[in-house]
């Protein structure tokens, strides 16, 4: 059975019944340690029940890289494997887009912003997917 | 508590994945070696800790065993990723430490597979690989090179010269998978995998097995084996500590310097009485990091280090003279006693034309991705 609409690609990114979809991890009241995805306590200071909903920030900056020239079968390449440092606090890994996969184009703390697509596969049973993806912003 | 020794130790010819034997009829290999080394047999030994990834839940031990003499002793398997051969080391130590007993066996055994290790993942729905960023290791790895980059402007360069340096290493290591040299143009040219790891700058995946025979200060003595025992004067494990980035970046630093922090304290030694290390090289990225991580120079030096050949044979604090897991190959549960047996190899005077002259103390290192940091510092029995 296929859903009408888009699925998550990870289990923290958000779909609103109204409104643009958008990025959701945890951060912990007591030492303010962010994470992604669900859990119960946080392994920073070990506080229970004190993890609360926070949305992450939509631009940030590249904190580290590398370029990806060999994958698992299917996978296109090449491709920047991209670690993001957000606004706002917490990081995320993902692909980063729009930019030649070149160390030369690539520049430590360049200005990101994250964005919200069609992951662009789908699963067995013809489920779209909504994905995150990075690209260069404008400083 | 009594002092531990080593005083059994070997290693298979590490060959090309697929090519070896069964896993239980490999570790007996390395295992009869390492017995024959000492001159004590399967009867003497009062327990068996054995490590092995691949087949984690396969009894590997027990079959081992079965291959060279069941005597009924307490068997247990242990798997902790890349730190797993370093984990059954430890145990086979902490038994002896504990007073439990006087002889014990350690191996770390291995088959793989060829190609990409990591990635993959996700379960239910789509694929992640390459549509969040890679999990692939040399892409894991390409990454915290890239972070000590950002840090101090180490180069696509600085970390192609590691390459040179171990391969050249195991041309004098009959044991090495590999036994060719490399150029500098030779590895920076290669097949790019992940930047900045290309195909030369990545372990290879191999068979083997290494195994140790420990034994407590009394039990050496008894049996007159000093003369070629090697003190293990520090024994250390550690996990991850929490950092901030540990979801999207697997963190091989911290707990690197936790435990060099612990086993220089154990040993009652620095950084600079050490003689000669066994680092884990998984990728030549890696490399770079453990020099700071392990304290053999200060945090930003490690591209020096490479540049003067201080961590090359011959250098200040030779590093990997085996050829390390870049060429000497990394059978992923093997590799932690593989490496305490190139460090008793110099340490016993007997390695060769690779023997590090007048080494004393010899430090071995290995991380499990996930993280496990396995550390022991080793000294010539006096």
């Amino acid at each position: 059975m296929t859903n009408a609409k888009p699925l998550p690609a990870v289990d923290f990114l958000k779909i609103p019944e109204t409104g643009a979809p958008y990025l959701e991890g945890l951060k912990c009241k007591n030492c303010s340690a962010i994470y992604l995805g669900p859990r119960a306590v946080c392994s920073k200071c070990g506080a229970r029940d004190q993890l609360a909903a926070y949305k992450l920030g939509t631009t940030g900056k590249l904190y580290a890289y590398s370029i990806v020239h060999r994958s698992f079968p299917g996978v296109e390449v090449p491709y920047i494997s991209a670690i993001v440092d957000l606004e706002g606090g917490g990081s995320l890994k993902g692909n980063l887009i729009n930019v030649e996969p070149d160390p030369k184009k690539l520049k430590f703390d360049m200005p990101i912003e994250v964005i919200i697509k069609d992951a662009g596969r789908k699963d067995r049973e013809g489920n779209s997917y909504l994905a995150y993806f990075f690209q260069p912003r404008a400083a | 508590m009594s002092d531990v020794y080593v005083v059994g130790v070997d290693m298979t010819k590490f060959q090309k994945a697929g090519t070896g034997p069964n896993v239980d009829v490999l570790g007996s290999i390395a295992a009869l070696g390492a017995l024959d080394d000492c001159g004590l047999k399967i009867q003497d030994m009062q327990a068996f800790y054995c490590g092995n990834l691949g087949q984690a839940s396969g009894m590997v031990g027990q079959r081992i065993l079965q291959q060279i003499g069941q005597t009924g002793i307490p068997v247990v398997n242990v798997a902790n990723a890349c730190a797993t051969g370093a984990t059954a080391f430890r145990e086979a130590w902490t038994a002896i430490k504990a007073g439990l007993y006087d002889t014990v066996l350690a191996v770390g055994v291995e088959k793989m597979s060829s190609g990409l290790l990591g990635g993959g993942g996700g379960g239910v729905g789509i694929s992640r690989e390459g549509l969040f960023g890679s999990g692939t290791m040399p892409a894991v790895f390409g990454e915290a090179g890239m972070e000590h980059s950002r840090k101090y402007g180490t180069t696509f360069e600085h970390f192609a010269k590691v390459s040179v340096k171990n391969h050249h290493h195991s041309t004098m290591n009959p044991k090495a998978m590999l036994q060719k040299e490399f150029s500098l143009a030779d590895v920076m040219n290669a097949e790019m995998i992940a930047y900045p790891n290309t195909k030369f700058m990545c372990s290879i995946n191999v068979d083997g097995s290494a195994a140790a025979v420990l034994c407590s200060e009394k039990k050496v003595r008894e049996l007159g084996l000093m003369k070629r025992a090697v003190k293990v004067r520090a024994s250390i494990m550690t996990s991850d500590p929490w950092q901030e980035r540990d979801l999207v970046m697997p963190d091989v630093n911290s707990c690197t310097r936790l435990a060099a922090k612990q086993a220089y304290e154990m040993a009652g030694i620095g950084a600079k009485d050490i003689n000669l290390i066994e680092l884990h090289d998984c990728f030549a990225t890696a490399e770079i990091l453990h020099y700071e991580n392990l304290g053999i120079c200060k945090d930003g030096e490690a591209g020096m280090m490479i540049d003067t050949g201080a961590v090359a044979l011959g250098g200040r604090i030779p590093v990997n003279v085996s050829g390390g897991l870049l060429s000497k190959g990394h059978p992923l549960g093997a590799t932690g006693i593989a490496n305490i047996y190139e460090v008793c190899t110099h340490l016993r005077g007997e390695a060769g034309k690779r023997q590090v002259q007048g080494a004393r103390f010899g430090m071995t290192h290995v991380i499990g991705l996930g993280s496990a940091c396995g550390i022991h510092i080793l000294e010539k029995a006096a």
